[in-house]
């Protein structure tokens, strides 16, 4: 949205309020939408306030009571004292590692082939990406463990980064394509007319300016992995993930170190979010003040 | 840009031939492309073929070819197809209800607060899916926060219950996948010209009109791509229904993984998910043809 066009509106809007006869402005109605806005906004942060306020509370024993008991902060003390759920945690931040960096790999592989080259086959990777990322995850998980199954392959560590590897793939490539569209070859040309081979123009120059998308990537894969229930549990096996351990714990009530470890998750999430756009912010201003400048200039 | 690539450059020619360059696409797409072969759709296959098998865990599997699994397995378990199917439009038609207003507002008012309006909007998803239904389940728990504090205050009959109802499942449904809606209905409000809705006005258009004749069908994309992006995952979804639902609201994806997991009775298993799946493929191509595949991938 430009900002000329901005101006451009309210310019119109003031003409035709200073012009055209209108009806009389209901004053208290222009405070429904933003009220309506702050509610439904406070309805999907409420469970995370749950989950915050609940890894503080003192309760009698050692699952998470709904009665507010006092304040403690004994949870985050003894983070580390349920071993299944340490070892748990643990394998996801594994699982999750390994199969960032294989699918962010194959990922940027399959999003560079498809923003440089036209080739025989290019609409069926495209709508292959597409049936991936839209097939339901039960799905996905259910015709895997057929395909284990079938091989007799036993499930486990393995079997879960194959399977998170898989989902991940068509995210990466669809986030650093985003990215690389944009991409000016002329610095490439530019490269290689000054002698560099197509290998030192890849790390030199290429990886360099895409590394942005790479990291985009690179930090939903992360999240996707860390996070994925429905996949996992249908191909873990005897071992469990993060996800898989609350959801079994679930049925006989929740230890609230739980929700400790889902709030230092969340705080750790939303301090990368933030600095990413602030950072962002930074870079966009003065490009902005400097379009704008060169739109004043042209009109 | 391609062509650009193609033109003879003196840079390339001196090291890459022709076939190199003809090659090079193949050789970049084919690990992700072996990848998803081998692991996403040899295994669709393999799950058809496994669904056609007859035995049992003890004995092993047999290819039979016993399609009379699938009149079997729909017989059996329509009430749970249905039942998902019910849960997840009631849910999606929601996340839809709630969204628009606040999505059409930040697009539209937002003004310099929109990202963080946006981010707001996604911080659920900084939260682990189970850990967030969990949370919601201890919202709606019959002596918890909400409705105890309700209770105590006479404004509920103690008897109202709302956790382990199909309500709560679609509740939790809902809140789970509100993001889903509200931002790809907010890609396309902001797209909109606002030249067009200024337009409206000054051909005296009432506020009323402009929305309903203006915004309204500008925006139907999004609603398309937001019903997709909501109701897929949540027909198939079963954590909401076994954490909210108790027992007496499963869905299909319940019994699947019961069945997969518990019963290893893969050949039922595998049925009821091809079915599944086959029944969303059709969904989703019939809404590709409507709207291609580029635009809804837009929103991804």
């Amino acid at each position: 949205m430009s900002e000329s066009a901005v101006r451009a509106e309210e310019v119109a809007g003031a003409v035709a309020t200073s012009i055209l006869p209108r009806k009389p402005q209901r004053r208290w109605t222009r405070f429904i939408l933003p009220t309506y806005t702050g509610a439904v906004m406070v309805y999907l942060v409420s469970p995370i306030l749950v989950m915050i306020l609940y890894g503080f509370n003192k309760t009698g024993g050692l699952k998470v009571s709904f009665k507010w008991q006092g304040f403690t902060l004994a949870w985050y003390r003894g983070l580390f004292d349920i071993p299944n759920l340490t070892q748990a945690l643990k394998n996801s931040l594994f699982i999750a590692t390994v199969s960032t960096l294989i699918a962010t790999a194959i990922g940027t592989l399959v999003a560079l082939a498809l923003v440089r080259y036209r080739f025989r086959g290019r609409q069926v990777a495209d709508m292959i990406m597409f049936m991936n990322i839209a097939a339901p995850e039960i799905v996905l998980g259910a015709a895997l463990l057929s395909f284990f199954v079938t091989l007799g392959l036993p499930r486990g560590v393995l079997t879960i980064i194959i399977a998170h590897v898989m989902f991940n793939i068509a995210y990466v490539a669809v986030t650093v394509r985003a990215r690389l569209s944009g991409f000016d070859t002329s610095l490439e040309e530019a490269a290689q007319d000054l002698g560099a081979d197509p290998w030192t123009t890849f790390w030199k120059v290429t990886l360099p300016l895409i590394f942005p998308g790479i990291l985009a990537g690179a930090l939903l894969a992360f999240a996707l992995s860390i996070d994925d229930f429905v996949i996992t549990s249908f191909n873990a096996g005897p071992v469990s993930t993060f996800p898989l351990w609350v959801y079994a714990a679930a049925r006989v009530g929740v230890p609230p170190q739980v929700f400790v470890m889902g709030t230092l998750i969340f705080t750790f999430g939303v301090s990368l979010a933030a600095i990413n756009l602030l950072l962002q912010r930074r870079r966009v201003r003065p490009a902005l003040a400097e379009a704008s400048g060169a739109a004043d200039d042209v009109s | 840009m391609e062509q650009h690539l193609q033109s003879d450059r003196p840079g390339v020619a001196r090291h890459g031939s022709r076939l190199g360059k003809r090659l090079a696409p193949y050789l970049l797409i084919s690990p992700g492309g072996l990848w998803l072969g081998i692991f996403f759709l040899v295994p669709m296959l393999a799950m058809l073929s496994l669904s056609l098998q007859t035995g049992s865990i003890d004995t092993g599997f047999r290819q039979t070819w016993n399609f009379g699994v699938y009149p079997h397995a729909i017989g059996e378990y329509h009430k749970y197809f249905l039942r998902s199917l019910l849960y997840g439009g009631v849910a999606s038609a929601a996340t839809l209800l709630i969204s628009y207003p606040m999505s059409y507002w930040i697009a539209f008012h937002g003004g310099r607060r929109k990202t963080t309006y946006l981010l707001l909007l996604l911080l659920p998803f900084f939260v682990s899916f189970v850990i967030r239904t969990l949370a919601w389940g201890f919202i709606l728990s019959d002596e918890g926060i909400l409705f105890g504090t309700l209770k105590s205050w006479h404004l509920l009959p103690s008897s109202f219950r709302v956790l382990n109802t199909g309500t709560a499942v679609v509740s939790g449904i809902a809140y789970n996948f509100l993001p889903f809606m509200a931002l790809p209905l907010y890609v396309t409000l902001e797209k909109i010209d606002r030249s067009v809705v200024a337009a409206a006005g000054d051909l005296y258009a009432s506020k009323r009109e402009t929305f309903l004749r203006v915004i309204l069908p500008l925006s139907v994309p999004g609603i398309f791509a937001g019903v997709l992006l909501t109701l897929v995952p949540a027909v198939g979804d079963y954590v909401n229904a076994s954490i909210l639902g108790g027992t007496e609201n499963h869905m299909i994806g319940n019994i699947i993984q019961t069945e997969y997991l518990y019963n290893f009775n893969y050949p039922l298993a595998a049925a009821l998910s091809f079915v599944l799946m086959a029944g969303m493929v059709i969904g989703i191509l019939a809404y590709a043809r409507v709207l291609g595949t580029r635009e809804i991938e837009e929103y991804v």
